[in-house]
């Protein structure tokens, strides 16, 4: 395991130097490994967003779970165990790479209990209807893949490589989402109707995924700079509008946006404005959901508990004889 | 093969098949809500796969009763009423808590392990095949189980007290859980005796559960038993499973 490592206090000089170094390594396109020496920012920053990270796919398997027993077929069953598993998978990856900073699982999971940790608030929507697999698997996996393609290439290497895994496998979720749409948007008329009130209600939340304005984004300028973030939540957002606008049209599904456009000139699709005041009611904790699944949370870790200890007491009494 | 002796065979694999579906099912219902996340992961491959060997079986009776095995496993499962099923009252009983899953899971895990090895020498060759396919899956579950089963009665009084409470609900129901196949069967060497099995899973589990702190309940009389009759929790349970596959006539999913 990795422990915190302690940082000998040196003179200004010293770090002014290190600091020089380090950011050189950055713009040759070195990784970071976790011995390294990095600034206090650059850790901070990084266990921040992996363990949120974390906390989102542990907090994403709720929603999608509640339709493991429901879905409508056993292969589709079979896939969405899969898929809600492999998030799982990817939250103990991603748990394992914050604790090369020296992060610990037991800190972050109380950070996240108590609610001073944050994860991606578009799980604080409710999951309706068996469209919402779709519609979470190819609008939320979709947004969540551009992000993590970029943090593929970040400059701290336990998270990059963390990213490629997942990505690879993110890739697979969107397309068993996007596999449950055009079997919808291509099938009875109450499907149909079924598939576009799962767009209606997911559209807008996913756009919100990428996070604020690049100038309403306190973080983004030093995580650009150290390679965290390669592209801003604008640029994100805007590839993904542009990729997801024209599949769901040809589909003959709407997008809840009567703004949107197309912009000859620059290529881009232009959506009206993003509710922000929605956005930030969630992230402080007024969603739909945000209640249901801390409890969900709490509950399965209270549940848990005499799990942990009599595990704990039988490694001891294992270890002593 | 004889047509008495095909559906014969078809009945028998059908409650392999919904004994694993079921209990699947009950298993997934832990994803997400797992006591650590390793369990949450590892849990809910065991439920992946006890869903998938269902389906495997499922398919091995739509060959059996000239059906389509693409389609056949999912009319089975979505559209049969309760009073068609052939699960065992062990695997419907709800999930409780963790000591009564991993409880449940180890004693299913040790009968399908016995009987695993039994069907890999089936005079049915479709039979023995598929058997080839699961066992190494079911190894790995079994491994998993009987170490929770030793972790949880020798961890602390309180785990070993939920042990010992679960294995006090669960010892009946599975003692009623191995399948009673027609004696024609057995003497056709497609599938093995009700008495081979039971001495072989008693051998493999009284000791375990003996050296893992738990006392074993004395044998009782069974209640009659066949798998015609339900525990009031598959109802619920059926409601749930079937809910989207039935929302719409004729929909594809």
């Amino acid at each position: 395991m990795y422990g915190a490592t302690v940082e000998p206090i040196e003179d200004a000089q010293t770090d002014d130097n290190r600091l020089r170094e380090f950011e050189a390594r950055i713009a040759r396109g070195e990784k970071i490994e976790p011995g390294d020496w990095m600034p206090d920012e650059y850790r901070r920053q990084l266990i921040r967003m992996i363990s949120q990270h974390a906390h989102s796919e542990i907090v994403g398997m709720l929603p999608e779970g509640t339709f493991i027993t429901r879905a409508p077929t056993l292969r589709r069953k079979l896939i969405l165990l899969a898929k809600v598993q492999d998030e799982g998978g990817h939250g103990q990856y991603l748990y394992h790479a914050a604790e090369t900073l020296g992060a610990t699982r037991e800190d972050m999971l109380d950070a996240l209990l108590s609610g001073r940790a944050k994860y991606s608030s578009i799980f604080n929507y409710p999951a309706l209807s068996w469209a919402d697999m779709g519609a979470i698997g190819w609008l939320v996996d979709g947004a969540a893949i551009l992000n993590q393609t970029m943090l593929a290439k970040c400059s701290y290497g336990p998270y990059a490589r963390a990213m490629k895994r997942i990505c690879a496998e993110e890739n697979f979720h969107k397309r068993q989402g996007q596999d449950i749409v055009i079997t919808l948007a291509t099938g009875t008329p109450e499907q149909k109707v079924m598939m576009q009130d799962a767009i209606n209600r997911w559209w807008w939340p996913t756009l919100m995924m990428f996070g604020p304005h690049d100038t309403d984004s306190p973080n983004s300028a030093v995580l650009i700079r150290w390679g965290i973030k390669t592209k801003t939540n604008d640029e994100l957002r805007q590839m993904f509008i542009n990729q997801t606008v024209p599949e769901l049209l040809a589909l003959g599904l709407t997008i809840p946006d009567p703004d949107l456009r197309y912009d000859e000139e620059s290529g881009n699709w232009r959506i009206g404005p993003i509710n922000w005041d929605e956005f930030w009611q969630v992230v402080k904790g007024n969603g739909p959901c945000n209640q249901e699944r801390m409890d969900a949370r709490r509950r399965a870790h209270e549940d848990g508990r005499w799990v942990r200890e009599a595990l704990a007491a039988y490694a001891e009494k294992q270890s002593g004889t | 093969m004889t047509n008495e002796l095909h559906n014969a065979l078809a009945d028998y694999l059908l409650a392999l098949a919904d004994d694993e579906l079921i209990l699947g099912h009950r298993d997934s219902e832990w994803c997400g809500h797992a006591p650590i996340l390793e369990e949450d992961i590892a849990f809910a491959n065991i439920a992946l796969d006890e869903i998938g060997h269902a389906g495997v079986w499922y398919r091995l009776v739509a060959d059996l009763r000239d059906e389509r095995p693409e389609t056949y496993p999912d009319q089975l499962i979505y559209f049969r009423e309760m009073a068609d099923y052939r699960s065992a009252p062990l695997v419907e009983l709800p999930k409780g808590d963790w000591a009564l899953t991993m409880l449940r899971q180890y004693l299913f895990d040790a009968l399908e392990s016995v009987r695993l090895e039994r069907l890999a020498a089936s005079a049915y060759p479709p039979l023995a095949e598929a058997d080839a396919k699961i066992r190494t899956e079911e190894l790995y579950h079994l491994r998993h189980t009987t170490a929770w089963v030793r972790r949880l009665g020798l961890g602390t009084e309180e785990s070993r007290r939920r042990m010992q409470a679960a294995l006090e609900t669960l010892w009946p129901y599975a003692l009623q859980m191995i399948e009673q196949p027609s004696a024609e069967l057995v003497e056709a060497g497609y599938v093995p005796a009700e008495d081979d099995l039971r001495h072989a899973w008693e051998d493999m589990v009284i000791p375990h559960l003996q050296d893992s702190g738990l006392d074993v309940p004395h044998q009782t009389i069974l209640p009659p038993f066949d798998r015609q009759r339900h525990t009031e929790h598959l109802s619920a349970l059926l409601d749930e499973m079937q809910s989207v596959a039935r929302l719409i006539p004729d929909a594809r999913w």
